[in-house]
């Protein structure tokens, strides 16, 4: 009867040994050799290797232009969860109950996420164009810009940050908002209502009681987020290739023009290790919060 | 009656939000619609109103990107990878995920939660060793680079929610059927997976957008355009010189996107579940 009830030991080993062996391969391999070739003298073509301690990473770091992406990256990814923190939560509150036409706003909203980054990007490249820009027209129109100089908005090192913020926030959000979305319908309607008829405004009832409840899920798509944006160079690398001079370079695609175009692999490596902590810290609260799911 | 005037100022207030973000959210698509389809030499006539067509429509980009560019090409390389991708995914993670929900007992979960931090290590820190192993197994600058590399990470993630889809189902099927006798690799494959198929269709949609999706691998990995994929193809080879050809550029932007952007839409609850580790209840 035990042996019908299929308790083979190896089967469960078999059916999941493939799966692992790949992953293992394919990313656990390559990401201990980032830290080998990180302190060695890899370039493409080259073949020996040595090893040079943390002379990589002391080049890296006297580097301004280093300094300037790592900045770059912090900034880039605060400012894009925090529009996505306030944008998705207020999304998530007027999609939540049903109403007519709610399917199709909702496919309207996941599209930029849904669709290539890199597609989405080029639009957007159409769309900030320094003579075509349809946004300077509107601006232009409306009297906001002179007519004669209008801003660029890639061209100039600050507009070029916030276009990139900006576009790169366009395509998280609904992301974020359909996970929120999720912990938005699964508060019980009696609760707002409850407090309603104790007195408290919405705003008090909002603060107070309904975020509060949600936390589990902002932190979840907090820290989704935080990686996607932190790791990615997409957009930045199709609106201004890092530019105006470097002003808008980020570690993952400084990373790129070093390691890959730039054929220093070892230098290249060295950069992408600066983005271990943070997805180390990002691995320690997912573990916590499934962790805690499964507790609770 | 002042409750009235609040219920309709709320719902004002919602329809403005939700008509201001939609709005924003998808513009970029209807401003590919247009421009896809103005004449060239209404496109660039700052006089113009953007917003209107001053001259017919025209399907002139549209006959230069499928006639004179690579961009049929990409599509097809595209296609091909991805249905690659999505059969190495379902062949390893789908066993997987059914050892991880019944056969490895109370380390199932924890071992589950492992392969699925997997999937946050990024391209981004993979790309340079990546690209030497590439080149030792003679792989680069073929569309067979990406067809081994990204499973990495489609097969993490469609592990994790085939685990989760095999745990809601409850375990007396699959003992009845053992007791009727079969075996459990039997009672997996031929009980399970056909129960399971909106589960596994969930997983074949997720990793065939992935393919459509990925950016770094296929840049870094591939350098003849012939070669490349759409998400790589379109913005990277569709620009020649410095000359961007926004008309046929805005209608590859859309074909690429619209058909994932249906089929993703319908599995959309699925996904999410993946991503929020039960914490709604």
């Amino acid at each position: 009867m035990k042996r019908a009830l299929g308790r083979q030991s190896w089967l469960g080993p078999a059916m999941l040994l493939p799966a692992i062996l790949y992953v293992l391969a394919l990313v656990g391999v390559p990401f201990l050799m980032a830290f080998v070739y990180a302190v060695g003298d890899v370039k493409v073509g080259s073949t020996g290797y040595h090893f040079v301690g943390l002379a990589n990473f002391s080049s890296v770091l006297e580097n301004p232009g280093f300094r300037r992406a790592l900045r770059n990256s912090i900034v880039f990814t605060l400012c894009s969860q925090a529009l996505v923190l306030v944008f998705g939560n207020i999304l998530a509150i007027v999609l939540k109950d049903a109403f007519r036409g709610r399917r199709f706003i909702r496919f309207l909203v996941i599209l930029p996420w849904v669709g290539p980054v890199s597609i989405g990007s080029i639009g957007w490249k159409w769309i900030l164009d320094s003579l075509y820009s349809v946004i300077i027209w509107v601006l232009i129109r409306l009297h906001l810009v002179p007519a004669l100089s209008p801003p660029m908005w890639l061209g100039e090192p600050t507009l070029a940050m916030i276009s990139v913020i900006l576009v790169h926030t366009w395509h998280v959000l609904p992301f974020a908002t359909v996970i929120l979305l999720a912990g938005w319908t699964a508060i019980p309607r009696d609760i707002p209502e409850a407090c309603a008829v104790d007195g408290a405004g919405y705003f008090r009832t909002l603060f107070q009681v309904t975020l509060p409840m949600l936390l589990p899920i902002i932190n979840v798509a907090l820290l989704f987020g935080t990686v996607f944006t932190f790791t990615d160079m997409t957009v930045i690398y199709i609106l201004t290739r890092g530019g105006p001079y470097d002003t808008t370079q980020v570690l993952p695609s400084l990373a790129f023009f070093t390691g890959i175009l730039g054929s220093d692999l070892a230098e290249g490596a060295a950069i992408s290790i600066f983005l271990l902590p943070l997805l180390v810290l990002v691995a320690w609260r997912m573990l916590r919060t499934a962790h805690q799911a499964e507790a609770g | 009656m002042a409750r009235r005037a609040r219920r309709r100022f709320a719902a004002a207030v919602r329809w403005g939000i939700l008509v201001g973000f939609s709005t924003a959210l998808a513009f970029p698509f209807y401003w590919m619609l247009i421009t896809a389809f103005k004449r060239s030499s209404d496109l660039y006539d700052l006089k113009n109103d953007p917003f209107l067509f001053h001259q017919p429509p025209t399907l002139e980009h549209l006959r230069l990107l499928l006639r004179e560019t690579l961009f049929l090409r990409w599509l097809w390389n595209t296609t091909e990878a991805g249905v690659c991708v999505v059969a190495i995914t379902l062949l390893l993670a789908v066993p997987a995920a059914y050892a991880l929900a019944r056969l490895t007992g109370p380390w199932g979960g924890r071992l589950g939660i492992a392969i699925f931090l997997t999937y946050l290590v990024p391209p981004t820190m993979l790309f340079i060793p990546l690209s030497r192993v590439v080149a030792t197994l003679g792989l680069q600058d073929t569309i067979w680079s990406i067809v081994v590399v990204y499973p990495s990470f489609t097969i993490p993630f469609s592990t994790w929610l085939l685990m989760g889809f095999f745990k809601s189902i409850p375990r007396e099927l699959e003992d009845a059927a053992m007791v009727d006798g079969l075996t459990r690799f039997q009672a997996f494959l031929k009980l399970m997976v056909p129960i399971s198929m909106s589960g596994i269709l969930t997983v074949v949609i997720f990793s065939f957008t992935l393919v459509t999706q990925e950016f770094v691998y296929a840049l870094t990995f591939i350098s003849s355009a012939s070669n490349q994929t759409v998400g790589v193809g379109v913005p990277i080879y569709l620009v020649r010189g410095d000359v961007y050809y926004w008309g046929s550029l805005m209608a590859a932007c859309l074909i690429a996107t619209l058909p994932i952007a249906f089929l993703y839409n319908l599995f959309l609850d699925r996904f999410i579940a993946g991503f929020t580790f039960g914490s709604v209840k």
